[in-house]
């Protein structure tokens, strides 16, 4: 029965001020018992203030196989990393 | 202790015994049957669920039955009383043993009750006995969700397909004459009332009846005619099914006196 339902993926703030974490999936025929659901599953030790859910399907991803071209030339270019300024005395601990 | 005596100057002890184990009862049973579900209802999240309302319904339980023992004054503790009293003693409604069918009739069951139980526990809330209003304000929380839930499914299923329509119509005619004994009052309740300790159960009766005609509706499912309304259980007097229920529940207690964990 559940593999009829869509799958969704849920985000729970856990404490007022932080932002909402992904923690799971779960299945739902619509997005108000998504929430009851994610409720269910996911809150049942006091874990949240606040619950998202989003269809699966409409979450675009990045394709695992453009892995390369997309994040490893960033290795090579440790000056984009705010390391090689000197710090003035004055402006303390950053 | 002190508590304890307090609530015994108001009201007759014995009266506060029966409508706290009434209470105690309705929860512990109708948290055992729907415990019946785990690992085997129809989805992994509605199986979760229902596991929590569970949970919650026996959380309630030791709640009322703990402070039942109290006023009994026999040093009863709440596992005594749930786990070592026969079917003549529990005075649960019979609505919270009746089997529990397929998962339609469960969620039936469980929104005709969590109406009741709604609206019960917001009587009870406004409590003269502070430790009855302390327990009711705690579980009218978590009753105010198992009612939303089992609202919305009672009209997902109702409104739903064809045999799903027809499933709900049936186990609504089939749990429907179990729910009078709800705004019966027993000798105890009118005690109660009459002291501010508890609502009297039939002053809940027409807005149970509005909350489930709007949700029957809503379900596009036909509210059955009150006629002939069974009840018993406030006075002990139970269906078959419920020393089935105990002799499960209690096997364990029974077989090995004293046991834990």
């Amino acid at each position: 029965m559940s593999s009829e339902w869509p799958l969704w993926e849920v985000f729970i703030r856990g404490q007022h001020g932080l932002n909402h974490r992904h923690v799971g999936s779960l299945h739902a025929p619509d997005a108000e018992m998504a929430i009851n659901n994610a409720r269910d599953v996911y809150t049942r030790r006091n874990e949240g203030v606040s619950i998202w859910v989003v269809r699966s399907s409409d979450i675009a991803a990045s394709a695992p196989s453009e892995k390369g071209p997309l994040f490893e030339p960033a290795n090579a270019k440790v000056y984009r990393h705010p390391t090689f300024f000197d710090i003035p005395d004055e402006a303390g601990h950053m | 202790m002190v508590q304890a005596t307090a609530m015994q100057a108001v009201v007759d002890r014995a009266a506060l015994f029966d409508f706290l184990l009434g209470m105690g009862d309705n929860t512990l049973i109708l948290g055992h049957r729907l415990s019946e579900w785990c690992g085997h209802a129809p989805a992994l999240e509605e199986d979760i669920a229902l596991a929590n309302t569970a949970l919650d319904l026996i959380g309630q339980t030791q709640l009322w039955l703990g402070l039942a023992g109290e006023v009994e004054g026999k040093g009863r503790s709440a596992d005594d009383l749930a786990y070592l009293r026969d079917a003549r003693d529990f005075r649960n409604l019979l609505l919270t043993e009746r089997p529990n069918g397929d998962y339609g009739g469960t969620l039936m069951r469980q929104f005709l009750f969590d109406a009741w139980h709604y609206l019960a526990l917001k009587g009870l809330r406004s409590s003269c006995e502070p430790r009855i209003a302390a327990i009711a304000e705690k579980a009218s929380k978590e009753v105010a969700y198992h009612l939303e839930r089992s609202r919305d499914l009672v009209i997902r299923l109702g409104d739903g397909t064809a045999e799903s329509h027809a499933r709900m119509q049936e186990a609504l005619v089939d749990i429907w004459p179990y729910t009078g004994e709800m705004f019966v009052s027993a000798a105890h309740d009118l005690v109660l009332a009459a002291a501010g300790v508890a609502p009297e159960p039939e002053s809940l009766k027409a807005e149970w009846h509005a909350l489930a005609a709007e949700t029957l509706r809503a379900a596009t499912l036909e509210k059955p005619e009150d006629r002939y309304m069974h009840k018993g259980g406030k006075r002990g007097l139970h269906t078959e099914h419920l020393g089935y229920v105990l002799a499960e529940m209690q096997f364990l207690q029974r077989a090995y006196p004293g046991a834990s964990w």
